[in-house]
């Protein structure tokens, strides 16, 4: 391995050879015994294991148990044991968790505390989204929510404010996407890791031996947004929460949608050019962005080439991606916002799509000009729902026209059963989602989410 | 005093920085091995062969074991010695351990746990009910039956009947730390084990037995567990046995903790049950008699199954006086998980059985669901008084406990209630166990005032009407939960209690704290009887060496029993240093007074540390033990006849939904829940366990859904897949509230348990799903359960189509 540095609580640390893929919360644990931060799932999906990373971008809440020790190099990194004041003073949180009965068993405690620490960092107050991606099976979260409202508006200690210290080069922490370009080249075998939310589980959960492994956090130039009259343009490294505030003004239900994507650690650390090229067929970005009709750009060295998003994805588990071709970066034209996006799950936030149904359609005149339907769920592929499409085309904008509509599922999809859901539950939602677009256009429908007692 | 403060977690600062030690976090000795269990892939097969060759050849391996290997007895069963530890020719599950592998890591125990080859003779699993009754896969030789008048007779006769059949699942712990344990070799064969479990005794004399040596020999330390739920009552045996035979053959410190998926694919889950209801009611909507039959779910082994499905019984009258009742209960023998204790011990399975009859009826009847339950209560209790003559008052005299707040309910009473002549057999459950403590008719409106269901009703109704896409539901249910074991001699508790000679006092009980606040409630009682500050009380990690012979912190239990237990030796050295000091100051024994960290003898005060060393140096005694045993309580579980329960805990809940019709997506707006604690001994710490029980079983209603597939493999197996609640997931207005009562038994300073009864309240978030797609048509929407999205999306088609 690398050798890469961080600072830890404060600590500069450094780190030479070893296993790419150790894990932040293995090594603090195992090496470093610091045993606060907690391993609840090993797979990001519970919280316990939050801690508080910042960079020049700033302080961000991230999962340790699937992030490696080289995506840390050049940054700082805070613990549940670097919270409290160098004279042992409680971090108002802390003061907060306790004084509101905010732990029960208190095993998911340290990773609230770190995702409490960083939101109240940046002033965010939406705290139910804040802490989505933390679970608590002891308290139903109220006594929670009540601590972290207690803390809203009080001043960061000074301790926790870090500032990343950089860190030295090193082929396999590319700088750019031309440095990248050419490790990648010059070893195709190599596993690229974005965020690591999906690679991460191939090691924790799979037990997979990577190496070697090329790391693309270090590639600035990949993680521009580019907003022009024409198109928008995002890097392959932008991560899901930037994108969320990029697209927030622009296509609202696209943003909401992301906002239930995974949770605020995942969405720190997933990357836009991650979830297409690992070409699962329930990832949440790519149908949106195929309704939006997108264009991915891929490299491969030197060479480059643009296809439209929905030809990359040739069957389940197959992309359009050559050995050493990687994800530049997806743009999609700058138009009128017509998207809806429909995020249908077990569980409103931090839950994988049962049926994911983007919806973008262009009325003139009473009558559909265009319209790009696609699906994430319904097939082994993110995909189009071609026969609904046309049979919306040119038609007046009516329900009559819906329900006619409706029945082009059936030729568009075969969706399976599966824990999520079944897939007559899958084909009938969504054909509801066709209904509810039409609706919403009419000022009537309704969304739950947004219903009071 | 002490008592009744909403003082914080004992570890509640220590929780905050990370510095609380769980299994995982304490420092192991050079050395160490890390174990990982190797999995059976196939729910029912003969094991022709095993070739671990590639396991022992593993990077970091220092052994595997296999069935044959093991010294002593291969058992992790908490009953009837069914459990292998490791699998010896069959497997009975998918998931179930067929060896352990010991290595220096443990990342390398998991890996090398994967690499055996298992050849099978496969054999066709019992995974449905349908399959179980055929096959007449079952525990016990038939189904338990209970039986109060003549249910059959009383439905035939009944003007009005209802019926239905539907599931309930289970339900995974998912607590946030998954199963642990660690050993570590002592000389001459002894052995200590670290284990995250609520039954530590249970531990001690399954590792004993394992090792083949007496329990003296085998010593268990807890001091807490990242979550209980049930979970940690029998499903740790497994770890922390393999644990200590792979340090008796090793010599070496062994540490074992499953990672979330092998824990979800290995252990056990609440009891998933199809239960079946036939009811009759009159046009008052007074029911006349009722017939269950469960069907419960139990997996391989029994574990603890018949008390499970027993206490499903037990609580299938819930709040309701039932004239006439039959409760037939199949416990049923299949190939998946050994289904175990969890939050309730099958009583919610109970509860939600009657609970659904209720709701059936008042929806065919056309009475108000909270009304129609009211009609239907027990007596309350002010009108059973065993020990005087029957009182003649009707329903509604004023009582004591509710006055207290239930002065605005007043006017929510004056309409007229039908009256309903108590039966033959008097105010009596359908195991014969007379209820004189029944405190919900009060609380029912006190709860109805306080959340203006009234107006909230219609309001809804009008919303409803007006909403074609986005209906709202309003479900109402109580809790009257039993507490004690049903297994009677279960119900005693000791306590080992030290105060040194500066008054520090040093606190030890066989109850053990999963998050819950035991030990901070049982330290207050000990404050409270040597009239000092709790900082002064150390309260230590349940240890087999300090109190022995201790019953598993479940049922509710934990303070009733311990905090008895703490009370008598507390008080025993408070009556010896008393005796010392009124010897020494000619003063009468009954005057000397422990109050604010003081004693005071006549008109001497000393410090209560003053007090500690003089009472030293006048050779006292200042360490005992305490013990105590629950009163008045039998039980004849075969009969289905006794008195189980020393007393009831009650609670009601009022919670109100809106479900979007399209797609089934639905969300909790509102709950408002008033629940029974007794006088608490800590109502910070109670309302804790409202509010987490409360969703935790909303949760089990509505989005925890598990899923097997044809094979019998567990598909649901990580959070990825299995959804608790969230924190969005709770409801937006949440108002919890204590009944400002006192028990009438003779608790622990008159307070009541509080670890299970509230889990059932979220049933009125089920109930309130169901009033919303109610709402979609005529017809009753008989859902399922869990009422997943997809569930409430079939409930609304089903109630469109009029089916």
């Amino acid at each position: 391995m690398m050798t890469i540095s961080f600072l830890l609580n404060g600590e500069t640390i450094e780190i030479g050879g070893g296993s790419p893929t150790t894990t932040l919360l293995d090594w603090l644990r195992e090496e470093r015994g610091l045993t606060g931060t907690k391993e609840g799932c090993n797979e990001g999906d519970c919280g316990a294991c939050t801690v508080m990373v910042s960079d020049a971008e700033g302080a961000r809440a991230l999962n340790a148990c699937i992030l490696f020790l080289p995506q840390l190099h050049g940054k700082a990194v805070r613990t549940v044991e670097g919270v409290s004041g160098p004279q042992g003073e409680m971090h108002p949180v802390q003061q907060a968790m306790v004084e509101y009965h905010g732990s029960q068993c208190g095993f998911c405690t340290p990773g609230f505390v770190m995702s409490m620490v960083a939101s109240h960092c940046s002033g965010a107050t939406d705290h139910d989204t804040q802490l989505a991606g933390n679970l608590c099976r002891c308290t139903g979260y109220a006594p929670i929510i009540r601590a972290a409202e207690a803390v809203e508006g009080q001043p960061v200690p000074i301790w926790v404010q870090d500032t990343a210290p950089g860190g030295a080069p090193d082929p396999m922490l590319p700088r750019s996407s031309n440095e990248l370009a050419r490790a990648y080249a010059a070893q195709p075998e190599a596993t690229l890791v974005a965020g690591a939310t999906d690679v991460g589980l191939w090691v924790t959960k799979q037990l997979r031996d990577l190496d070697p492994v090329i790391f693309l956090n270090g590639c600035d130039d990949l993680k521009e947004i580019t907003i022009d009259d024409n198109s928008i343009r995002f890097g392959a490294m932008v991560d899901m929460n930037r994108m969320g505030e990029a697209l927030a003004p622009l296509h609202p239900s696209y943003a909401e949608m992301i906002r239930r994507y995974a949770s605020v650690q995942i969405r720190h650390a997933a990357t836009v050019g991650g979830n297409i090229a690992n070409g699962s067929p329930i990832g949440d970005n790519p149908p949106a962005l195929i309704a939006l009709d997108a264009t991915l750009h891929l490299r491969r060295g030197e060479a480059r080439r643009a296809l439209p998003l929905e030809d990359f994805f040739l069957d389940y588990g197959k992309q359009d991606l050559a050995a050493g071709e990687f994800v530049e970066a997806v743009s999609f034209p700058r138009q009128p916002d017509r998207l809806k996006c429909y995020k249908l799950s077990k569980r409103f936030d931090q839950d994988i799509s049962a049926v994911c149904g983007c919806f973008n359609i262009i009325v003139q005149d009473s009558v559909v000009t265009d319209a790009r339907i696609a699906f994430g769920g319904m097939a082994g592929i993110p995909k189009r729902a071609t026969t609904v499409e046309a049979a919306l085309l040119k038609q007046p904008w009516t329900i009559e026209t819906i329900t006619a509509a409706q029945s082009g599922f059936d030729a568009d999809f075969t969706p399976l059963s599966d824990m999520r859901a079944s897939a007559e539950y899958r084909l009938e939602t969504a054909r509801a989602m066709l209904e509810r677009y039409f609706a919403e256009s009419q000022g009537a429908a309704g969304n739950v989410l947004e219903v009071t007692a | 005093m002490s008592i009744a403060k909403p003082l914080p977690h004992d570890t509640a600062p220590l929780h905050v920085s990370g510095e609380a030690r769980y299994i995982d976090d304490i420092p192991t000795p050079k050395g160490t091995l890390h174990l990982a269990f190797g999995l059976s892939e196939i729910a029912k097969g003969r094991i022709r062969s095993m070739n671990l060759d590639a396991v022992r050849a593993a990077p970091g391996v220092v052994a595997v074991l296999i069935a044959a290997d093991l010294p002593f007895e291969n058992d992790v069963s908490p009953s009837i010695h069914d459990e292998p530890l490791l699998a010896e020719d069959m497997v009975n599950y998918i998931g179930q351990p067929v060896y352990v592998v010991a290595a220096t890591s443990h990342l390398a125990a998991r890996k090398a746990a994967r690499l055996v080859k298992i050849e099978y003779e496969e054999l066709s699993p019992i995974l449905t009910i349908e399959e179980a009754l055929e096959a007449d896969s079952r525990f016990e030789e038939g189904p338990r039956i209970y039986r109060k008048g003549d249910a059959e007779g009383a439905i035939a006769a009944s003007p009005h009947v209802i019926e239905g059949t539907f599931e309930l699942g289970g339900q995974e712990h998912f607590y946030l730390e998954s199963q642990a344990a660690l050993t570590l070799p002592q000389e001459g064969g002894d052995m200590m084990v670290y284990s995250s479990t609520q039954h530590p005794t249970e531990i001690q004399h399954k590792v004993a037995d394992a090792l083949g040596v007496p329990m003296h020999a085998v010593r268990v330390e807890a001091r807490r567990m990242g979550g209980g739920f049930g979970g940690k009552e029998s499903q740790g045996n497994a770890l922390a046995v393999a644990c200590a035979v792979v340090s008796r053959a090793t010599g070496r410190a062994c540490k074992m903790r499953y990672d979330r998926d092998d824990d979800m694919t290995i252990t056990g889950k609440r009891h998933a049950f199809r239960i079946s209801y036939r009811a009759g009611f009159d046009s008052d909507g007074h029911i006349q008699g009722v017939s269950f039959l469960h069907h419960a779910i139990c997996g391989w082994a029994q574990d603890l199954s018949l008390p499970v499905a027993d206490r499903a019984m037990l609580h299938s009258d819930n709040a309701y006086l039932l004239p006439n009742a039959l409760i037939e209960s199949h416990r049923l023998k299949t190939n998946t998980q050994s289904a175990t204790a969890y939050r309730g011990f099958g009583g919610p399975q109970g509860v939600v059985g009657i609970e659904r009859v209720m709701d059936h009826a008042a929806h065919v009847l056309g009475i108000d669901p909270v009304e129609l339950r009211q009609r239907n209560y027990y007596e309350p209790a002010h009108a059973v008084q065993p020990a005087q003559p029957k009182s003649a008052e009707p329903l509604g005299h004023a009582d004591p406990h509710e006055d207290l707040t239930s002065r605005g309910a007043v006017e929510q009473t004056t309409r007229a209630r039908p009256v309903r002549p108590v039966p033959s057999g008097g105010n009596t459950t359908p195991y014969g166990m007379e209820v004189t403590d029944f405190e919900l008719h009060g609380m029912t409106d006190a709860l109805l005032a306080s959340s203006d269901y009234a107006a909230r009703r219609l309001a809804i109704d009008t919303w409803n009407k007006e909403n074609p896409i986005i209906k709202k539901g309003l479900g109402f249910s109580p809790v009257k939960f039993g507490i004690s074991f049903t297994l009677t001699h279960l119900n005693q508790a000791g306590a080992l209690v030290h105060v040194y000679q500066d008054g520090s006092v040093h606190l030890n009980h066989g109850g053990t704290e999963m998050g819950q606040g035991l030990f901070q409630k049982v330290a207050q009682v000990a404050a409270a009887r040597f009239g000092i500050p709790p900082e002064m009380i150390k309260i230590t990690a349940t240890d087999t060496a300090k109190v022995p012979n201790t019953s598993a912190t479940a049922a509710s239990s934990g303070s009733d029993l311990n905090g008895m237990a703490v009370k008598a030796a507390c008080d025993t050295i408070r009556d010896r240093m008393a005796a010392y000091l009124a010897e020494h100051h000619q003063a009468e024994v009954s005057t000397v007074r422990f109050v604010d960290g003081q004693v005071e003898v006549g008109e001497a005060r000393y410090s209560f540390a003053q007090a500690a060393a003089l009472s030293y140096q006048g050779r006292v005694s200042l360490s005992a033990t305490g013990f105590y045993k629950t009163p008045r309580i039998e039980w004849d579980r075969i009969k289905g006849r006794g008195r189980p329960f020393f007393y009831f805990a009650h609670g009601a809940a009022l919670t109100e939904v809106a479900v979007d019709t399209l797609t089934g997506e639905n969300r909790i707006l509102r709950a408002d829940l008033l629940h029974d604690a007794g006088a608490s001994l800590n109502p910070a710490l109670d309302i804790g366990q409202v509010e987490g029980g409360y969703v935790q079983g909303a949760g089990w209603l509505t989005t925890e859904e598990l899923v097997w597939d044809d094979k019998g493999a567990l598909r649901t197996h990580a959070p990825s897949t299995y959804k608790i609640p969230a924190c969005s997931d709770r409801p937006d207005i949440f108002n919890v509230t204590l009944w400002d009562g006192e028990n009438r038994e003779d608790t622990i300073y008159r307070s009541k348990a509080v670890g299970e009864p509230p889990f059932m309240l979220g049933i009125s978030a089920w109930l309130a799903l169901s009033d919303a797609v109610a709402a979609c048509g005529s017809t009753y929407p008989a859902l399922n359960a869990p009422a997943t999205a997809e569930e409430i999306w079939r409930g609304v088609r089903r109630v469109r189509n009029g089916v």
